[in-house]
């Protein structure tokens, strides 16, 4: 359970850093190596350089305001636990909901927002928030800065857009208005395991009460995070009672074609994250 | 790779590869055995040691990363002259048995309850979940912790660490 050996190197620029992963094939960022530390203990991969973002400034803070919310990529799972601004009624609660589900203190103490993107487990919380918040990453490589929508960012398992001289800077979310209805649902054996299905679901309400906007993300039932627009075209325009709820979460289900794995079969995942959206949604109708 | 920081209270400066983890660092270079390895995979908190008074996994951890940080290990949480107070609640309450887990439960609990000397038992129960334990069933493990509390408060009252 030890690693292959590798260089280190600690780059006290962004462009420093760039310029790393761009000259050595082989090289990979590390932050707080949650998680790509397990998958070099394990040997799933030997990268031959690590390039450690600890000195870089700027990556770490959590900008609240009217226009939207930014989280640097080194952003901590601890850092926006303890953040008041995202807590804020004015802030993002579904992340903060979200995020108490993500891991363990120790993981919490260490483990960063950017690196949970760019590692991309389809059952990780917050890919899954990304996409179910029309989050927008911003990017930065040899070529320059990109920004790239959180629904184009995921590719697969453990697989981005992300190219090998580049590194998550910053993810933008857009404004939460306060009168949006929101609910986050997530089952796992043990709090802070991996989910084996997590429901992300908000909608906004017009004039008639009915739902619109809806966005239902789903965790761990897909191969990436995914929003799943049958369930959403069920709540749209609609008021949300158990039979539009019931529509939404038939819906979700004839989408989903979840993985079998020693953890859970493909019914079984199918059927827990239609309960998922099912809870999550009566969730956001009690709010 | 020389790399300096400091372990319960000493500079140190080991020269070491980049892969070498804290955790091994710990054990094999500053012959601290206190922290375990167990999973090696961040799963069962064995080796949970603070860094800059944050329990962290040792086993994650690069020990080149441990670059001017102030680490401490169970071995730092006790001296020779009486029983902490969570090593005597521990004693009191039965919470270990092999002893296996019991260096990262109490780093874990330390750091826990230095920050929130306040939590409740679902509180301990949510920190500790990060930490495995094969023999006692957890129950009094939880306990000692609950106990220790008051120790931590009256430290907070007097301005201490």
């Amino acid at each position: 359970m030890k690693p292959a050996a590798f260089d280190y190197a600690v780059p006290a620029t962004i462009a420093e850093a760039v310029a790393l992963l761009a000259r050595h094939e082989g090289a990979k960022p590390i932050s707080g190596g949650q998680s790509l530390m397990p998958v070099l203990n394990f040997r799933l991969a030997a990268p031959t350089l690590l390039v450690d973002l600890r000195h870089l400034p700027d990556l770490d803070r959590i900008v609240v305001e009217a226009g939207g919310t930014r989280l640097g990529a080194k952003v901590r799972w601890r850092d926006i636990e303890k953040s008041s601004a995202l807590a804020a009624v004015t802030g993002q609660p579904l992340l903060c909901a979200a995020i108490a589900h993500v891991a363990h203190y120790q993981i919490r103490n260490r483990g960063t927002v950017g690196g949970s993107l760019a590692h991309a487990d389809p059952a990780a919380e917050m890919p899954g928030l990304a996409v179910a918040l029309d989050a927008r990453l911003r990017i930065i490589g040899a070529k320059g800065e990109r920004m790239v929508e959180a629904g184009e960012f995921f590719t697969g398992p453990l697989s981005t857009v992300l190219e090998p001289d580049e590194l998550i800077l910053e993810v933008l979310l857009p404004a939460w208005p306060a009168s949006r209805r929101w609910g986050f649902e997530e089952f796992a054996r043990r709090r802070g395991d991996f989910a084996l299905a997590g429901a992300a679901v908000w909608f906004d309400t017009d004039a008639a009460g009915c739902a619109q906007n809806a966005h239902v993300g789903i965790i761990g039932a897909s191969d990436r995070p995914r929003r799943l627009p049958g369930a959403e075209m069920a709540l749209n325009g609609k008021a949300l009672d158990a039979v539009t709820i019931a529509a939404a979460v038939a819906a979700a289900r004839a989408a989903l074609d979840p993985m079998s794995d020693i953890h859970a079969s493909a019914d079984y995942r199918r059927a827990l994250a239609g309960t998922m959206i099912e809870r999550a949604l009566k969730a956001a109708l009690a709010r | 790779m020389p790399t300096k920081f400091e372990v319960n209270g000493k500079a140190v400066e080991v020269d070491v590869e980049p892969r070498m983890s804290l955790a091994d660092c710990l054990r094999h270079e500053l012959h601290l055995t206190g922290t375990h390895l167990a999973c090696e995979h961040g799963v069962c908190g064995a080796c949970t040691v603070l860094v800059d008074g944050e329990a962290v996994r040792s086993c994650l951890t690069l020990a080149v990363q441990a670059e001017g940080r102030k680490v401490v290990t169970v071995e730092g949480l006790s001296d020779d002259a009486a029983l902490s107070p969570l090593q005597a609640a521990f004693r009191r309450h039965n919470a270990l048995q092999c002893g296996f887990c019991t260096p990262g439960m109490i780093t874990t609990a330390h750091a826990l309850l230095t920050e929130e000397p306040d939590c409740d038992a679902d509180r301990v129960r949510e920190v500790l979940s990060g930490n495995l334990c094969r023999c006692t069933g957890y129950i009094p493990i939880i306990e000692a912790v609950l106990e220790a509390r008051a120790a931590y408060r009256a430290a907070r009252i007097q301005g201490g660490r």
